[in-house]
């Protein structure tokens, strides 16, 4: 901490330090200063739930390796082989594969994150941090799942001798998006959550629910084409799509225009849910 | 030179207590059905808007203003519930004053409880880092007083073992360890001295008064007047979320003492809800400090009088009316009964007093309760006898050692002591 005192002593016009001001109703000027600040605490915090999510299983970080491995097997016998669904010409285990991946970042992550203030309600109510901190943090541990369960796409693809085109390297951008999605909804649930306890259910159904409404078991392109910007209103239409664009480099994969509504739409739901936990964030202490 | 560290204005917060809801948080539902009713009578203008009669405003804090200097290490008194963890919670940031300022200078750690954060799952390795970080100490700071900690915690032998294995001793050492190795410049601190054995604690004394010599801030809550004492130089009083007094740590433990609730000290019956038999009914009965006042919280040192009014209905021989006493932990202390003070074997109809005086340097620092009864000849059976109904607390101002323990026990006599030299080896 030396560093940083230090140079909030230099950052600081009157003699001595700088000079905190609470007051009510006072949005604090250096609030994201704070969460640079703060940034060891978020480390810290996520580190704790990676280093707690696996203790005491016998199998350990298997699971984040079974449980996505056995969706994608389910959702292949029934949706590839049982409905016959098209693949777009790729192995129909990736094809599935590629979007339960964003789907399992989105799903775990919004999870986390809507029930992390609730988890962390001891340190919200004794301990003063920009509370950013928790719901973000939480997002973190979840894309540690997503790496791991990465493994198993590289190893279909070796099995099915399949090789991705040049558009594999803007996975990245594709999986910033899906964890905005994620963040997006989380904090409006989080923020939520700590009011209405109600939320608590809504999650679990919300996530169970969207698991059909998008295109994870099936390819989007079977949507009909007079639907698809509709269907796209389901921000996570646009990620799944992304995903398959840049893994399958499959162009059918992709509706532009849906893809655009789909990120706006990501967009104001990551900024509106900022702006919402801003606002409750005052209050999460004394309701909690 | 003056050097105000932090500066409390006119300070308020308030508090929307429900008086059905069960629940701290509000289910959707009721929000709903709240907005539904409000939509009805937007329909229906007869009614007008009238506050919801279950709720209530509650202010934890009123008006408080006080200033702290650099260096300063201030007590904050006061009862339960007078709002000193809500000041408390406002200064450390962590819920938001309804109205008023304050202004803090420095660098703040508030260790409002002990291990805050802690992971049962997480080895005492672990949670370490973890807690010192929530506190807000960074990697490094925190290793390089690793060491330190650990030997202060005394569980060098379990640090790979998870927290949920340790005692409980062992939990909450591991977590004041880590608190009281922050170096803030003002630190701020509830109730947290209470953990531990007794050894423990004077361990955490100990390094408490190390930070104050130190010339840091320190504002500090406890219950424990003996601490309070030793730890601060000036206290403020806060009753019922209202600043009372602020002045040097002497007068206020005096004050507090003092301005006790007295509710517990008497007790008053009517006729139709009095214990009573036929031959007897009891009225009143009350404690007195030795200025003759209704006092629940009586000062070790000095004399009080525990006393009950009745009324004899029919003439009665040989009467016995006495009291017994437990303290908190359901320890019988002590009964006695009246009988040698009347000198006369009947006693006729007609309103008594029995008074049983208990010198200073009796009772030990903590919580005592009583009730009376009434026998007679052959004394196999009470007549009537009244329920736990006084409850008054004991406390010890005077402090032992050099860190202000409570002797062990429940008497506390005040003793003398000789030391005689007897042979030169």
């Amino acid at each position: 901490m030396t560093k940083l005192k230090i140079k909030r002593r230099r950052e600081s016009s009157a003699p001595g330090e700088t000079e905190l001001i609470i007051e009510a109703g006072r949005t604090e000027k250096n609030y994201w200063q704070d969460i640079w600040r703060y940034r060891e605490l978020f480390y810290f915090l996520a580190w704790r739930d990676i280093l707690v999510r696996y203790k005491q299983t016998a199998i350990g970080v298997a699971w984040a390796l079974i449980r996505p491995f056995l969706t994608m097997v389910v959702f292949t016998v029934v949706f590839g082989r049982l409905a016959n669904l098209p693949s777009d010409g790729v192995p129909y285990p990736i094809l599935v594969f590629s979007a339960m991946l964003p789907w399992q970042l989105f799903s775990t992550a919004l999870s986390e994150c809507s029930n992390s203030l609730i988890a962390n309600a001891n340190l919200l109510s004794k301990v003063y941090f920009p509370r950013l901190v928790v719901p973000t943090s939480a997002v973190v541990v979840s894309f540690v799942d997503f790496a791991i369960s990465g493994i198993i796409l590289v190893a279909l693809m070796v099995w099915f001798a399949f090789v991705p085109s040049w558009r594999i390297i803007t996975l990245p951008l594709f999986t910033l998006i899906a964890l905005a999605a994620s963040m997006g909804v989380g904090l409006w649930m989080a923020s939520l959550n700590v009011q209405y306890r109600d939320f608590r259910y809504i999650v679990p159904f919300l996530v169970q629910f969207g698991l059909y409404i998008s295109p994870v078991g099936f390819s989007s392109s079977i949507v009909p084409a007079q639907w698809r910007l509709l269907y796209s209103l389901n921000p996570m239409v646009g990620v799944i799509d992304g995903f398959r664009w840049s893994i399958l480099g499959n162009e059918a994969s992709i509706y532009w225009p849906g893809f655009a509504l789909s990120t706006s739409l990501v967009v104001l739901l990551l900024v509106s849910g900022i702006w919402y936990f801003r606002k409750m964030e005052r209050t999460f202490a004394d309701v909690i | 030179m003056s050097d105000t560290v932090i500066r409390v204005e006119n300070l308020g917060k308030k508090y929307i207590i429900g008086h059905q809801q069960q629940e701290r948080y509000t289910a959707l539902r009721d929000v709903l059905a709240n907005k539904a009713k409000g939509i009805t009578q937007l329909f229906n203008p007869k009614p007008s808007k009238r506050p919801n009669p279950s709720l209530e405003e509650f202010w934890a804090l009123k008006d408080v203003s006080f200033e702290v200097e650099r260096g300063d290490r201030i007590g904050i008194i006061g009862r339960n519930g007078a709002g000193k963890s809500t000041l408390l919670k406002i200064l450390s940031r962590i819920t938001e004053p309804t109205n008023g300022r304050i202004s803090i200078k420095g660098r703040v750690a508030s260790l409002l409880e002990v291990g805050t954060g802690f992971h049962p799952e997480l080895t005492g390795r672990e949670n370490l880092f973890l807690n010192g970080a929530i506190l807000g100490m960074d990697r490094t700071e925190i290793r390089r007083k690793f060491d330190e900690i650990v030997a202060f915690a005394e569980v060098e032998r379990f640090l790979d073992t998870p927290v949920k294995r340790y005692s409980s001793g062992m939990y909450i050492r591991l977590a004041f360890a880590v608190a009281a190795h922050l170096d803030p410049e003002i630190l701020i601190v509830d109730e947290v001295l209470a953990v531990g054995d007794a050894q423990f604690q004077k361990k955490c004394l100990g390094k408490m008064e190390q930070v104050g010599q130190q010339g840091r801030t320190v504002l500090f809550v406890s219950h424990n007047m003996a601490a309070m004492r030793s730890l601060c130089s000036r206290a403020i009083l806060l009753n019922q979320g209202h600043l009372t007094e602020d002045s040097n740590v002497e007068n206020i433990v005096a004050k507090y003492l003092a301005e006790e609730d007295i509710s517990e000290a008497v007790v008053k019956w009517d006729s139709q809800t009095a214990p009573q038999s036929s031959e007897i009914r009891f009225i009143r009965a009350y404690i007195l400090d030795n200025q003759g006042d209704y006092a629940s919280l009586l000062d070790c040192r000095k004399r009080f009088q525990i006393a009950v009014e009745y009324e004899i209905l029919k003439p009665l021989r040989d009467l016995r009316i006495g009291f017994f006493m437990q303290n908190l932990e359901g320890v019988a202390i002590c009964g006695s009964n009246d009988p040698m003070a009347w000198t006369e074997p009947a006693r006729e109809p007609g309103r008594y007093v029995s008074q049983c005086d208990f010198p200073g340097y009796v009772l030990n620092a903590g919580r005592y309760s009583v009730y009376f009864g009434a026998d007679i000849p052959p004394y196999t059976k009470l007549l009537v006898s009244t329920p736990y109904c006084l409850s008054f607390t004991v406390e010890d101002v005077e402090g032992h050692g050099l860190l202000n323990e409570k002797l062990p026990g429940v008497v506390r006599p005040n003793l003398n002591w000789k030391v005689n030299y007897l042979v030169h080896t």
